[in-house]
């Protein structure tokens, strides 16, 4: 009976989206080996690794909630990462938190104190757009990295603070932090796909099209993008107090750092940028290369030389991002079996029924 | 009395900062690029002009006659490779590349020199100027001129040239530049060999005045970025007002209360200008910023 299909009866129109089955497919293969890794690769060098891909993971995920959405780039998010990290390491010595599981009741705390310094940073900040917003953010991260240079009091100015690490046996230490981190960047990744999917989300990517249209259509543009600040400043507190407790130190060199920044950004793009699961893609894979690397290469400079290049590399062949790259090629795949279609109905049934 | 010092050595420090936002805010004006590289190149500039001193003893201001070009060409080559293919989110992508370029010669600068700070020498560099009861370095003074005279050539090249023109124009317009038949393209290459040369006079002046290592390059970008937009985008003498301002605001402040406090003073003076104009002291405003 196919022979005799037509255009107008065919069943549903296709969709151009990668379908969902697939979709489904590799979200439960990715999150399977998540949970897997530690358990396979037990050695700790490698699950070092992945715990702080799991922070960068949350990290990423959170900037690309206020960064990807409504397309400003901020440089300076380094500051809500140095908070949650300044948070834990003092509160901890403050409330005279034993080293164990208890600190790890600090992550909601520096979650709410970077949401809450948000707030006044995000008025600040948002009052302006593209390259002043992106050098203003740079400029608020390096404040912040002079307040925790010369409030020595508080912060210990340049010898840093200590986070005392749980006396727990090194073949299991990093598990604990893995799936805390894990469990984190999760729900940063269900945030991030309800908000996309939300009204909220719309009203974000509208700004990111034509801020002007968009609040010309009736939407507070303000307040939009101010929570998506604050949701985003969250994350940022939670990987900032993962980072603390499972380094061990804080520094204001390391806290407030500007290569943080970068890379953020850097994860964001690679995986294509304003995608729910492409930051997250591109900071599994580049956190990872970039711990490789500095174990590889040890000192810092040959990283920083192969990290520049990728860094070009990729700006360079990629510049969507691998996740809008893998959507292309699948419509094209989609359209160019519709043209088959199309074209052998138009040479007729024998022909039709060749192709399929 | 010494507050007055601190004033008058402000502003002389302020000549290198406003050479390096005037190359800053030239590429910016024409490209649409924020040269988040200017800090690194800086320094590479500086470590060039410290190599030739070393190894062939030539006096720091002689070795900007090999160092400049050299750093000109470097300017055209990113312009040719880098900024050139970029299509589509030009801002972002330019910044990020930049960014790239900044990271590389950072690591290169670090395997080459290792991280020990270092700093220009010249037989007359702990030399004094002295005038009434105030004492100068010499060569503050001397960095000062040159940056004076460079400013004053970037400003003949730009208003009274026919490249000048054609600059101007494509910073105002470059669709409208293109229909009267400029090359925007030559001149966008120009302009980045002309920003990033600069780096390379700048680099001297730095390294002579200062110890620097390869990381120093994020103090130079994040202050020079600031003098930028507190000048306004693209406005050359917002450039000029806005670091000579700073850098006496800073001296200030180090002398009259404590010099940790200079920098963040810096800081907190361009969050207390944006909150009142988010354009900058000298900029436009944009009529649709998007």
């Amino acid at each position: 009976m196919s022979t005799d299909t037509t255009i107008s009866q065919r069943p549903t129109p296709p969709s151009y989206e990668v379908p969902k089955a697939i979709r489904f497919g590799a979200l439960a293969v990715g999150f399977l080996v998540l949970v897997l890794f530690p358990l396979v690769f037990n050695n700790p060098t490698i699950s070092t690794i992945g715990v702080f891909a799991m922070i960068f993971l949350m990290a990423v995920t959170g900037w690309n909630i206020f960064s990807g959405y409504t397309g400003y780039i901020a440089l300076g998010h380094a500051v809500f990462f140095g908070i949650g990290q300044y948070a834990t390491a003092m509160l901890a010595s403050y409330w005279q938190i034993p080293p164990g599981w208890e600190t790890f009741l600090l992550i909601p705390v520096s979650m709410f104190l970077a949401g809450l310094a948000a707030i006044p940073i995000g008025l600040i900040v948002l009052r302006v757009r593209k390259h002043t917003f992106i050098v203003l953010t740079i400029a608020l991260m390096f404040i912040f990295q002079l307040f925790a240079y010369n409030l020595r009091g508080w912060t210990g100015g340049s010898q840093g603070l200590e986070v005392s690490q749980p006396p727990w046996d090194g073949s299991i230490f990093n598990l604990p932090y893995y799936y805390v981190g894990l469990f984190l960047a999760i729900i940063a990744i269900v945030t991030s796909f309800m908000i996309r999917r939300s009204k909220f989300g719309l009203s974000l990517l509208a700004i990111r099209d034509d801020e002007d249209r968009a609040r010309s259509l009736g939407i507070n543009t303000r307040n939009s993008k101010l929570t998506a600040f604050v949701i985003s400043a969250i994350f940022l507190g939670a990987a900032g107090c993962m980072y603390a407790m499972f380094v061990g130190s804080v520094y204001p060199q390391f806290s407030f750092d500007p290569a943080f920044d970068l890379e953020l950004s850097i994860m964001a793009f690679a995986g294509g940028l304003g995608t729910i699961l492409g930051p997250s893609l591109g900071a599994l894979i580049i956190s990872g290369a970039q711990q490789y690397f500095l174990i590889t290469f040890g000192g810092a400079n040959v990283f920083l030389i192969v990290y520049g290049a990728l860094f070009i590399l990729i700006l360079r062949l990629l510049p969507g991002g691998v996740v809008p790259a893998i959507s292309d090629k699948w419509r094209s795949h989609v359209v160019r079996k519709e043209q088959r279609i199309l074209d052998s109905e138009l040479e007729g049934p024998a022909e039709a029924g060749a192709h399929k | 009395m010494l507050v007055l010092q601190a004033i008058i050595e402000g502003v002389l420090v302020g000549g290198f900062y406003a050479l390096m936002a005037a190359g800053l805010t030239l590429v910016f004006g024409v490209m649409d690029i924020v040269n988040f590289a200017i800090g690194a190149l800086i320094v590479l500039g500086a470590y060039l002009s410290y190599s030739l001193t070393i190894h062939f003893h030539l006096d720091p201001f002689v070795s900007l006659i090999f160092t400049t070009p050299l750093m000109t060409a470097l300017g055209m080559f990113i312009y040719v490779f880098l900024i050139k293919p970029i299509k589509t989110n030009k801002v972002v992508m330019s910044l990020l590349t930049m960014f790239a370029v900044a990271t590389l010669i950072e690591g290169i600068l670090d395997i080459c020199y290792n991280s020990g700070f270092v700093q220009i020498h010249a037989s007359y560099i702990n030399n004094s100027l002295r005038i009434g009861k105030l004492n100068f370095p010499l060569i503050y003074v001397l960095s000062f001129l040159l940056s004076a005279f460079l400013l004053s050539c970037l400003y003949f090249v730009t208003y009274r040239t026919k490249f000048g023109r054609a600059l101007r124009a494509s910073m105002q317009n470059p669709v409208a530049a293109r229909l009267v038949g400029i090359d925007t393209d030559r001149v966008s290459m120009i302009t980045l060999g002309i920003g990033i040369g600069l780096a390379a006079i700048g680099g001297m002046i730095f390294g002579t005045t200062n110890a620097f290592n390869a990381s120093s390059s994020y103090d130079i970008i994040s202050r020079l970025l600031v003098i930028v937009i507190l000048g306004g985008f693209g406005s050359v003498g917002g450039a000029l007002v806005a670091a000579i301002f700073m850098l006496v605001i800073q001296d200030v402040v180090a002398v009259v209360w404590s010099p940790v406090w200079g920098s963040t003073a810096f800081y907190m003076i361009l969050m207390v200008v944006l909150l009142v104009r988010p354009q900058g002291l000298f900029g436009k405003k944009g009529v649709r910023a998007q």
